[in-house]
């Protein structure tokens, strides 16, 4: 007899999904202009969710309009007040989260206990720390009175679609601008689930307006002459397409793009706790995580020793549906990324990279990969340069402390790095050459709304979170 | 180019030769004790809370309760011992639920050494072994012939197992040599009659990097299991302190092929929390570890909550304190 464990599927009994959306436009859904409807599915099975409206040019322009308009009172009202919104949605959120971290994992496909024990309670966190802010913008260091930017336009992914949603909504609203938000083409429906939220809070009609669809409708938010503000997160090639469409406007204008994190562990480090941060830096919501530990750099030393813990802990994940409370690894959000995981990883084999995978059986629906590792890859290799969004982990090796810092930013990116060692001189030594946004030590992944998170680089510009986080919304 | 190339791959027997080098001298075992990779205290108890949240149910938790029940040493260390109290502990741990004779037994009572025989006898024809706390358990201040004799008289009145409680005072004084040579010590007494578990006290040693030290001076020394605590102190078992242990058992095995066994004792109340712990084996070091031959929970309440759950599971609804016995 073993130790296996049960089925422990968390309810969706939870969770009631309408069979259609409309755009939420000034306070009410509508439909899409046109009628263009299409369809959100959830990764692990393939089952259609919900049908969604796809917003056309003109939806937007409309979204744009009453964002226009709402602007005018919502900016005017003392920070105090808009405060008291941003409390109500962080605590509906709260109240709601069991919902929303159910309806995110069948939507996304990651497990729910990633959902609720890290999206959700981030989520609630970032509403409530923003709308502390909201009558302290006096004293936020960009002068007496700093004044909100207009209407702001945002485009966010996939990976975290409620978690950049509050990025995103949480400092625009506290610092008094609107919104128009596109959420991805894959993960609608937390947005709308959030505009009902708004809506439960009484949130003032046309201060929060989601227009759903895809690219196009992502393409004629940030070009419309009305938006002041754009804010992007997603993939660098969009967001170059991005900086073009923006250039010579006088929009402002943050991004938030790829990543190819660099987590680096010296020969003293705490062995079994960086194998913890290796697996959270590259398994974490299937590795579909921009600042994801995605080069591994080891010192040569340890290298041997440091390989065989990883796989023997590799082999302890547990893949599967992801609404079970077990389960480590979900689906891949999409056919379309797996295809690009799938491809990538392949031409990391016909590099002359060793490719390892522990023995698991994927489910026959769905989109899934294997947690993956790469040994014997090089700088020159496609799989240490290029960003793969998945679960895919590439391992380089190092002899030295400059030899490290040099490989770590031998990259096009600069989101994030990670430092494993126990010596705290190194740490901070190693850390201060490091080109990249966020630097952990001793862990990673550790997200906290109070810290500025944003790239080098190719991995964009501006920040987002913390008191930083309020500059993007304001005229300074 | 040096003529001669250390022994290295996967036989047991080298490597523990290479391994009796690290002994040889106080300088030679503090090199390799502080050599050891470090522990980050937030990242371990990160681990161990994560692993907390495994959701165990229906047939799972029912493999888990038997589990838990037949790794269990049921244990009294009370001044106020009698014989009668002893007798009826050891009638427990053979028939632990008397509604219900399926239910599996304990690994072993756990008692003080004057308690031994009286133990033995009461257990005679069944296989739930004694265990007997020697070493002047459990502050183990006492000269080591006093230790000696302790752990000799347990043997002799029929101890199967011995639980040893290593010098916490001199392990923070830095003499790592002199707690290894008492361990080496009373083995040698336990020899081939028993099995030896020796216990850190982890609450006193305080960091995580010194229970790492600590597991390696045990096993270097010989031991049998190692052991969390006392029971006697503030800090006991914790998910924390037992994972760590873990890691450096399998580290070990990995090393010299040899396998050591772990037993949290003290503050493991619940059927939950022994759950936990049992999640934490099987993820740490896997199936060959959870058998009662190689973990042990040092538990006297355990075992009731443990019953009330599986009366739980048998008959669907819950019972009470009224329906397992006191002691």
């Amino acid at each position: 007899m073993s130790f296996t464990y049960a089925p422990a599927p968390e309810s969706r009994s939870v969770v009631d999904i309408a069979p259609s959306y409309g755009l939420f436009i000034d306070g009410e859904f509508t439909e899409a202009t046109g009628g263009k409807v299409f369809k959100t599915v959830s990764p692990s099975s393939e089952e259609v969710l919900s049908e969604v409206a796809h917003g056309s040019a003109e939806d937007v322009d409309r979204a744009v309009k009453a964002a226009r308009k709402a602007f005018e009172k919502w900016s005017a009202l003392p920070g105090s007040e808009r405060a008291k919104y941003l409390f109500r949605i962080a605590r509906i959120i709260q109240e709601r989260s069991r919902e929303l971290a159910v309806l995110e994992t069948l939507d996304n496909g990651k497990p729910i206990k990633e959902t609720r024990d890290a999206d959700l309670p981030l989520v609630a966190a970032h509403f409530f720390y923003y709308a502390g802010w909201a009558d302290k913008l006096d004293h936020a260091g960009y002068g007496a009175n700093p004044r909100p930017l207009g209407v702001a336009g945002q485009v966010i992914p996939w990976n975290f679609p409620l978690l950049m949603l509050a990025w995103k909504i949480a400092p625009a609203l506290a610092t008094g601008n609107t919104v128009v938000l596109k959420p991805a083409e894959t993960t609608p429906l937390s947005a709308l689930f959030f505009a009902d939220i708004c809506r439960q809070a009484g949130l003032p009609k046309g201060v929060v307006n989601i227009v759903t669809g895809d690219g196009t409708t992502g393409a004629a938010l940030v070009a419309h002459e009305g938006v002041n503000k754009v804010a992007f997160t997603g993939s660098t090639a969009v967001g170059k397409a991005i900086a073009r469409t923006v250039a010579g406007s006088d929009k402002k204008l943050t991004l938030e793009l790829g990543g190819k994190g660099a987590n680096i562990v010296f020969d003293d480090a705490p062995i079994d706790q960086a194998v913890e941060g290796i697996v959270q830096g590259i398994f974490f919501n299937q590795g579909q995580v921009c600042c994801a530990g995605s080069r591994l750099l080891v010192q040569e030393s340890i290298q041997d020793e440091l390989l065989d813990s990883l796989k023997r802990r590799l082999s302890t994940l547990r893949l599967g549906d992801p609404l079970d409370k077990n389960t480590d690894i979900g689906a891949i959000n999409s056919a379309e990324q797996l295809a690009r995981i799938t491809e990538l990883a392949d031409s990391g084999e016909a590099e002359g990279a060793e490719r390892w995978a522990p023995a698991c059986e994927l489910p026959s629906a769905g989109y899934w990969f294997a947690p993956t590792l790469f040994t014997n890859v090089t700088q020159a290799h496609r799989i240490a340069r290029e960003e793969i969004f998945g679960p895919v982990l590439s391992v380089l090796s190092f002899r030295t402390p400059d030899e490290a810092v040099a490989k770590a930013n031998n990259s096009q990116y600069g989101l994030s790095a990670g430092i494993w060692t126990e010596k705290g001189s190194r740490m901070l030594a190693v850390a201060s050459k490091l080109r990249a946004g966020v630097v952990w030590a001793n862990t990673f992944n550790k997200f906290d709304p109070t810290s500025p998170f944003g790239g080098f680089k190719e991995s964009g510009f501006g920040r987002e979170g913390g008191r930083h986080g309020l500059e993007a919304y304001l005229d300074v | 180019m040096p003529t001669t190339v250390p022994a290295h791959g996967n036989d047991a027997a080298g490597r523990l030769t290479e391994l009796a080098d690290v002994t040889a001298s106080d300088s030679a075992l503090r090199r390799f004790l502080h050599g050891l990779p470090g522990v980050d205290a937030v990242g371990l108890e990160a681990r161990a809370a994560s692993l907390g949240t495994r959701s165990i149910k229906t047939t799972a938790k029912a493999y888990a309760i038997d589990l838990a029940i037949s790794m269990i040493d049921l244990t009294t260390l009370e001044g106020a011992d009698t014989p009668g109290k002893v007798r009826a502990l050891a009638a427990k741990a053979v028939n632990p639920d008397p509604t219900d004779r399926t239910t599996p037994r304990t690994a072993a009572v756990c008692v003080y050494p004057d308690m031994v025989a009286t133990a033995k006898a009461a257990l005679t024809g069944t296989d739930v072994k004694v265990a007997s706390v020697a070493t002047a358990f459990p502050a183990g201040r006492a000269a080591l012939p006093v230790k000696l004799a302790d752990t000799r008289d347990a043997i002799a009145a029929g101890a199967d197992e011995i639980d040893m409680v290593i010098d916490r005072g001199a392990f923070l004084a830095g003499r790592y040599m002199d707690v290894f040579e008492e361990i080496r010590a009373v083995k040698a007494e336990c020899a081939d009659k028993a099995r030896l578990k020796v216990i850190f006290e982890t609450g006193e040693l305080s960091t995580y990097d010194n229970i790492r030290r600590a597991s390696w001076i045990g096993m270097l020394a010989g031991a049998d299991f190692i052991k969390t605590s006392t029971g006697k102190v503030a800090v006991n078992a914790t998910p924390s302190n037992t994972l760590l242990m873990l890691e450096a058992v399998r580290d070990f095995r990995a090393l010299t092929g040899v396998q050591v066994g772990v037993k949290p004792a003290g503050g493991i109340r619940t059927t939950k929390d022994a759950v936990k712990f049992l999640v934490l084996v099987n993820e740490t070091v896997g199936e060959d570890w959870l058998d009662n031959h190689w973990f042990r929970f040092g538990a006297s309440s355990l075992l009731n909550d443990l019953l009330m759950q599986r009366q739980k599971l048998s008959t669907g609804r819950y019972s009470g304190p009224d329906y397992v016995t006191v002691d």
